[in-house]
């Protein structure tokens, strides 16, 4: 088992905000179950900031100490300040992650960051943020891999690029 | 706290009568084997003794065993060293589907010199069909390996069948036998095999120690080259404590081998039953009957192993699991994508092992823990609500 630091522990023991808003202004899920992480954020936005925001996590006690993490964090933010919100900034809050566990960390803000713009996409008045992927989130990406040939797999492709094997999700 | 270890297949606590009969080799008798003066002759006596003991157990003749590190050390000599002593014959190997790694990746390791493996599938319980052996069989195949049982799932394989099929076809047929050696009767005479992996760490004996059986007439090549040691097909000096060890280990084993099955099966078919009755919407992992007598394989659905674990762990429980975020190269589990499990039961699997040490009140403190601990994750699980 990986060790995790104390905080890691505590917001693996006692996650904060778990659950589904019934009735979510945007929802964002990222990960697969191949991989063994699949996180759900549903939020809640009035005046521009985020009012409420749950998660759901089916994942390793990084992944459920991230998303904890997440949400905690991003409550109360305006939606611009909560899409600066960087996967780094996450694990050093939680005072750092085993580096085999660095992609669950990467999982975390991405899916705050989809339920967001699952939120923009409604409102065609809002300007829609733009956020690209920083030299920072691809770090410690590596770790989903294709159980037939190994090599590095895509989010949201159900197909292994390399070997072309149907990958469930 | 309570402390219940679950993990036996991971490896077993070691016997006192074991580390008793290692700690003369430590202190007073140090000496080297192989020398002829006095220090060398009690070392010397302890390792055949040890020879015969683990002979008994596997109803071999004592110069046909080699003493090893460990059971990746006996896999690794037995595919590497018989495929490279008879390449002339050919350069096909057959292994199945949910082999150890060490027997796996061996096979890995010989397709870069030219070597051919195939694997064979299992079926949904993890059984190798010895058809699908009888099929991949060419001109060119040289060695069959095959595991007596699998230590993830503790399904027992069908090998005295599939030795059959190779028989009076020249084919060297090895057994991974590393889960089943010392704890259920493992003869290799019964079984038909040319070959069979011994590990100390599974029965009660130290870790850092293994033995490979080697039919008499079947030749293979050495991994460690150096004295004569091993009869020349593994040098290095021997580690005398840890072989005294192994020896001790199979003598017990083998005297209560019996008593320890029936402790162990009464013990897994409670936990199996209380987990059944306890925990909705598991899994078993492979085949109800044809199993070893300690091993326990469930998947709990809708959740991931290593939380589990973790939380397990908090309250003193020590298991395993095939799931990704457990292993280090955060892949779940070959043996369970084997058997068809998808890949998100693969990942919620938990392994229980159990061993001559757990006792009655174990299981039912294992079972008061996991309910709630099911019952926390499945609320925080996306794919629990999805699917309901």
């Amino acid at each position: 088992m990986p060790t995790y630091n104390e905080k890691v522990m505590e917001y693996f023991m006692n996650p904060r905000n778990v659950g589904e808003l019934p009735d979510a202004d945007g929802t964002g899920t990222v990960g697969n179950p191949v991989c063994g992480d699949l996180m759900t954020f549903t939020i809640k936005v009035e005046n521009n900031r985020l009012k409420d925001i749950k998660f759901k996590t089916f994942g390793c006690g990084a992944a459920i100490a991230v998303s904890s993490m997440v949400t905690e964090l991003a409550r109360g933010m305006t939606i611009e300040e909560a899409m600066k919100l960087t996967n780094k900034q996450v694990a050093e809050k939680l005072g750092g992650l085993p580096k085999n566990k660095l992609h669950c960390s990467n999982l975390g803000a991405d899916a705050l960051h989809k339920a967001i713009e699952n939120y923009l996409s409604d409102k065609k008045d809002v300007a829609v943020v733009e956020r690209k992927a920083t030299k920072e989130d691809k770090e410690g990406q590596e770790g989903c891999k294709c159980p037939y040939c190994d090599s590095e797999l895509q989010n949201d492709i159900p197909f292994c690029v390399k070997c072309n094997r149907k990958i469930d999700k | 706290m309570k402390k219940v270890y679950f993990d036996h297949n991971a490896t077993t606590p070691v016997l006192p009568g074991v580390i008793e009969a290692m700690q003369v080799y430590l202190r007073e008798e140090f000496g080297n084997p192989s020398s002829q003066h006095d220090y060398g002759e009690k070392p010397g006596e302890a390792i055949e003794q040890a020879r015969a003991r683990v002979a008994a157990m596997i109803g071999s003749n004592p110069g046909e065993l080699i003493f090893t590190s460990c059971g990746s050390e006996s896999n690794n000599l037995a595919i590497k060293g018989a495929a490279l002593a008879n390449k002339t014959k050919g350069n096909h190997i057959i292994i199945s589907a949910i082999e150890h790694f060490s027997v796996i990746n061996s096979a890995k390791a010989l397709k870069k010199l030219g070597f051919e493996v195939t694997r064979v599938p299992v079926d949904r319980y993890g059984i190798v069909n010895p058809d699908e052996v009888r099929k991949a069989i060419t001109d060119k195949t040289i060695l069959v390996s095959i595991m007596h049982a699998n230590g993830v799932i503790g399904v027992i394989e069908p090998i005295a069948e599939i030795s059959r099929i190779l028989k009076d076809k020249n084919i060297i047929f090895h057994t991974d036998a590393v889960q089943t050696a010392g704890t259920i009767k493992t003869d290799v005479n019964e079984l038909g095999v040319d070959m069979l992996s011994i590990a100390g760490s599974q029965f009660y004996g130290p870790k850092g120690t293994g033995a490979l059986y080697v039919r008499k007439g079947i030749r293979i090549l050495p991994l460690i080259d150096g004295g004569v040691q091993e009869g020349g097909r593994r040098a290095g000096t021997e580690n005398v404590p840890a072989i005294a060890g192994l020896g001790r280990a199979a003598e017990l084993a083998v005297k209560e081998m019996d008593k320890r099955a029936v402790h162990m099966k009464k013990l897994k078919d409670k936990l199996q039953k209380g987990i059944f009755d306890s925990v909705p919407e598991v899994i078993l992992n492979g085949h109800p009957d044809r199993r070893l007598p300690g091993v326990l394989n469930v998947s709990v659905k809708y959740i991931e192993g290593e939380s589990m674990l973790m939380l397990l762990n908090m309250q003193g429980i020590a298991l395993s699991s095939g799931s990704a975020c457990t292993s280090k190269a955060l892949k779940a589990s070959h043996v369970h994508l084997a058997i068809g499990l998808k890949h998100e039961d693969a990942h919620g699997s938990l392994l229980f092992s159990l061993g001559i040490d757990n006792k009655e009140e174990d299981v039912d403190y294992l079972i008061e823990a996991l309910p709630p601990i099911v019952e926390k994750l499945r609320k925080m699980s996306p794919i629990y609500n999805k699917e309901k």
